[in-house]
């Protein structure tokens, strides 16, 4: 087994929102993305990140081993962009796998590529975050292109990878119907998608924008309403999908 | 006031006249011919593995009923104290019977003869009633008053004849404090089940051959005190058996539905709370006990689950009520009017089966019924194989009201057994065959300044420990600290146990609990229930000594007064072994010192590692701390990391505190954990199941006991400023739950300040 470096911003023992039971999260430094509503703009560069390697981390890990399976949870890796270090994040989902322990991977998949067969071949569970459908709409959130993502996950669809389908509802940027209603069609063709996440936008990430003295350009922007919400499931829940 | 049917089952024409009616349907066993309730539990009970549906919502009249108590309880928040004795001294058959609404109440009997009327009981301290009185407004008896002065000496007066010159300096340094010397110590739990199960002729009788086992020849010391207590227990009986007759019972003879059995458990507690208001008057563990007669009544077709869980309301609706009268000083230790009406639900039994019954979750299902609300305090023995249900009941019933304390009985069922109930917070003991002698806590971070200032108090300056050799130089090394920090816990342990000595001694000799003592055997198991505070703040403090630099910081006298810490070192609370094993060593260190000390009535030494709220006023007492705690500022509540130091998330903070042993602080460990319902998961169903597999790892861990609080920081703000909107809002806090409209408003600032865990 192989023990590359890797940056790790920060960690949460407790992770209750990213994969089945409680999980140990890795939120992994550095994303090539520059997404608009980005609630950890402070993960964006390995800057302030920890410099590590996997067998660190994995011993570390063991040591949860036990409280982790009782909890039926497992381990998370997050960001950042995770797929930003692949070969890290295989081997610590390598690790994980021989200590028998579950894997998620959180990601918008945008770098999709460059998770090789085998890091998918230990991994359990992809939590993927379309952001939106629209091309147009994908550059202007995030500054990359939407493509590489629905590769991606027309990809663990045909490896037969469960998936987490995660969908930030943000006013005026992603709340287009006809979008969602695509998107929804697309997410059932895959036969892949266990859940689908509506993620109503927040504001809790802006102090961290001031913070890094950026520019924050959702100041003005609604978080969504409960009827918002209700009405971008639909198009889900049509499609007999499970939405939250 | 209404009654359910008294004559047996009809379709029972084969009972013969001596076979009891009372027995019927029951197995016998061990427990048909001696005292014996666990035996009887075992062989009648019915583990429930189902889930809540089968539940009743509240009755009409309880609705009715319970709005009266609520109206009376707002009233009280608002203005205080509604009425109080001021000249008759509480006994079990001092006042007439006393009803909220006689037509409305299925289980009857208050303290007094008016609902939350607070009675007078000046045997611990008759200044401390006397200030009691005068705090809230009221006018101490002359009467009363000249009577304790010329004729009848209190346990506060015993004390204070006992105590040597070096106690009363640790106790007025803040070093030990919140000591039971003028109040009365309470925690020990009455087997209340005996009264409903054996009816009071039958428990007399067995009083009775105790007293005859003690016809011998050479009497000697011990002997003639245990004579004395029986023949106290003796009368206690007599009285509680009058009392009971006064509202209308014979509770001569067991109860013979689940009716009378809910009244007589409930007659059995009110007898003793009317006559010692002791810091924790604990309930026991009754609810299977109680469903063994409800599903015997409901099997014979006499009672409908409205009508059971219409019993069980009541009942809780009564234990809500229970009332003493407090000081000022009391309340800041103790914040919150607690009574500590401690019932524990569920946990395993020795052969397999759950203890989980159908009342176990009708307990639970007062919270939904009545609302939220600190008492009783209901504690859940988890296990991990209570049945799925259960679990759920649980978790979803703390996420909706934070009134539930859990406690590990994977852990304790190999100590106590599976017929102990818990003592106030986290204290655990066999009922009816146990009981401790409480002692409150010393101030272990205190015991480090003062090794750092060989003896001397670091705020008065006074020399109050022995005078060893002061750390002289303007570094703080772990090396040089820990033997003196050794030497002054020796000290600590020694004085402290010669205080609790003294307090126990006088407690039994001027406030002996007779009637408590009269629903346990003759030959009880006792603990010297010692305790710690601060915990987190030595560990954390021992840590910066060892991974960073200190520097002393003195004042023109040389005292040590502050400290400079510069430097990064790990933190209690974080799963870091290098402080976790700090703080074990030293829960393992003062464990071995309380042990070596001589306790009174051969008591077994044990520690807690709780606070209550003291956590405040032990923090306001204290100098500043190596770790940057600052003078004054709270310490941490129980084993608790300090305030947002735990920086890891929930599960590090949990394993940091499932490592301290509980070999070594067999009285309890107690960890109060605050979480946003957001963090907890997305969905209601994710919620509850991410809740339950936090329990369980919390507790395979080895964890102890957990209070769990589910709500958000803003909600409490919005408490603080608008206490009119939330009457009901409980918050657990350490080994309890108050109102938290009911803390002070210091109080309520360390309750927001502490860490709630929240979601990335």
């Amino acid at each position: 087994m192989k023990n590359p470096t890797g940056y790790v911003h920060s960690i949460e023992t407790a992770g209750t929102l990213d994969g089945p039971g409680i999980r140990h999260v890795l939120f992994l430094s550095g994303c090539p993305l520059n997404c608009l509503y980005c609630h950890n703009p402070d993960t964006r560069t390995y800057k302030g990140g920890r410099k590590t390697d996997a067998f660190t981390e994995l011993r570390e890990i063991a040591r949860q081993k036990e409280i982790l399976q009782t909890m039926g949870g497992g381990v998370t890796l997050s960001g950042g962009e995770p797929l930003w270090q692949p070969d890290f994040v295989k081997a610590i989902f390598e690790g994980c796998k021989r200590m028998g322990l579950h894997t998620s991977l959180d990601t918008s998949g945008f770098l999709g590529a460059k998770a090789d067969d085998e890091l998918l071949s230990y991994t359990d569970l992809v939590l993927l975050d379309i952001k939106s459908f629209d091309p147009e709409g994908y550059k202007v959130l995030t500054g990359v292109q939407l493509q590489p993502t629905l590769d991606f996950a027309e990809r663990l669809a045909k490896l037969q990878i469960p998936v987490w389908l995660r969908f930030v509802l943000v006013p005026g940027y992603t709340d287009d119907f006809e979008a969602l209603d695509k998107l929804a069609e697309f997410a059932q063709k895959l036969g892949n998608i266990e859940r689908v996440e509506i993620l109503p936008f927040h504001k809790m990430g802006e102090y961290k924008w001031e913070a890094l003295r950026m520019d924050y350009q959702l100041k003005d922007t609604p978080e969504p309403d409960a009827d918002l919400v209700e009405r971008a499931k639909e198009p889900f829940a049509n499609a007999g999908l499970e939405v939250y | 006031m209404k009654t359910y049917d008294k004559t047996p089952s009809p379709n029972l024409p084969f009972l013969t006249d001596d076979t009891p009616v009372h027995y019927r349907n029951f197995r016998t066993g061990t427990w048909s011919n001696e005292v014996d309730v666990r035996d009887f539990i075992q062989r009648n009970y019915t583990p429930y593995e189902g889930n809540a549906d089968f539940l009743s919502g509240p009755t009409d009249d309880t609705q009715l009923l319970w709005q009266q108590v609520l109206n009376l309880m707002v009233k009280e928040q608002k203005s205080g104290v509604l009425d109080a004795d001021t000249e008759m001294v509480s006994g079990i058959t001092t006042h007439a019977p006393g009803y909220i609404d006689k037509d409305l109440e299925r289980i009857v009997g208050l303290q007094t003869d008016k609902p939350l009327k607070r009675s007078l009981m000046p045997f611990g301290g008759v200044r401390m009633a006397q200030k009691a009185l005068e705090s809230n407004g009221f006018t101490f008896s002359e009467a009363t008053n000249e009577a304790f002065k010329n004729l009848r000496k209190t346990h506060n007066d015993g004390v204070f004849d006992g105590y040597t010159s070096e106690i009363r300096k640790a106790r007025s340094s803040g070093i030990v404090t919140g000591l039971p010397d003028a109040y009365a110590r309470g925690r020990i739990i009455g087997d209340y089940r005996r009264v409903a199960l054996y009816g009071i002729e039958y428990l007399i009788a067995d009083k009775k051959q105790q007293l005859d086992s003690l016809e011998i020849h050479n009497l000697d010391e011990e002997t003639i005190r245990l004579r004395e207590e029986l023949n106290e227990q003796l009368r206690s009986l007599g009285e509680l058996q009058e009392m009971a007759a006064s509202y209308g019972f014979d509770i001569s003879r067991p109860a013979m539905n689940a009716q009378e059995a809910v009244q007589w458990v409930y007659l059995g507690y009110l007898a003793a709370v009317k006559e010692q208001n002791g810091a924790a008057m604990s309930f026991g563990r009754v609810s299977t006990f109680l469903d063994i007669y409800i599903q015997r009544d409901m099997e014979e077709g006499k009672i409908t689950e409205a009508e059971a869980q219409e019993l069980i309301d009541h009942l809780v609706m009564k234990l809500r009520m229970v009332r003493f009268m407090r000081t000022p000083d009391y309340d800041a230790l103790f914040s919150g009017d607690p009574t500590w009406v401690t019932e524990v639900i569920g946990g395993m039994g020795l052969d397999g089966r759950t203890m989980v019954s159908k009342t176990s979750f009708r307990f639970l299902q007062t919270l939904h019924n009545l609302g939220p609300a600190p008492e009783p305090n209901l504690t859940v023995l988890w296990s991990q194989n209570l049945p799925e249900g259960f679990k759920k009941f649980c978790v979803d019933t703390s996420i909706k009201t934070s009134s539930l304390q859990y406690e590990n009985d994977d852990l304790m069922r190999g100590y106590w057994g599976d017929d102990y109930g818990i003592a106030c917070c986290v204290s655990a003991m066999k009922i009816g065959k146990q009981m401790q002698f409480f002692g409150a806590r010393a101030n272990l971070a205190k015991t480090m300044l003062y090794a750092i200032n060989g003896g001397k108090d670091e705020i008065s300056g006074e020399q109050i420990g022995p005078e060893l050799a002061p750390i002289s130089g303007d570094k703080l090394s772990y090396e040089e600290l820990m033997p003196k920090l050794d030497a002054m816990m020796d000290w600590l342990a020694a004085t402290y146990m010669n205080a609790l000595n003294v307090i126990h001694f006088m407690h039994d000799k001027y406030y002996y609990e007779r009637l408590e003592m009269a629903l346990h055997d003759r030959d009880v198991f006792r603990t010297m229930a010692c305790g710690i505070a601060g915990l987190s703040v030595v560990a954390d403090s021992l840590s910066a000594c060892k991974f960073a630099d200190v520097k002393i910081i003195r004042d023109e006298s040389g005292l040590a007064v502050d400290f400079e810490t510069t430097g990064e070192f790990p933190v209690f609370g974080n799963d870091d072994d290098r402080v976790d094993s700090i703080a074990r060593d030293l829960v393992k260190q003062f464990m071995a010192k309380l042990k070596k000390q001589p306790a009174y009535r051969n008591a077994e030494p044990t520690q807690s590692i709780l606070t209550i709220t003291s956590n405040v006023v032990y923090g306001k007492k204290t100098g500043s701390t190596p770790d940057g705690r600052k003078i004054g500022d709270p310490f941490a509540p129980g084993v608790n990391p300090m305030h947002g130091r735990d920086k890891n998330g929930a599960v590090a903070s949990m394993k940091s505190v499932a490592k301290m042993p509980y070999e070594f602080a067999q009285d309890g460990i107690s960890y109060t954990f605050s979480i946003v319902p957001g963090a907890l998961g997305r969905t209601g169903e994710d919620r509850i199941t991410n809740m339950i597999q936090l329990l369980n790892g919390y507790f395979n861990e080895g964890g102890h006991h957990i209070n769990i609080n589910v709500f958000n920081r803003e909600t409490l703000m919005d408490a603080m400023e608008h206490p009119e909107n939330y009457p009901q809002l409980t918050v657990r806090v350490s080994g309890y739950a108050v109102n938290f409209n009911k803390l002070t408003r210091e109080q309520q600032m360390d309750v927001i300040s502490r860490t709630f865990h929240e979601s990335n």
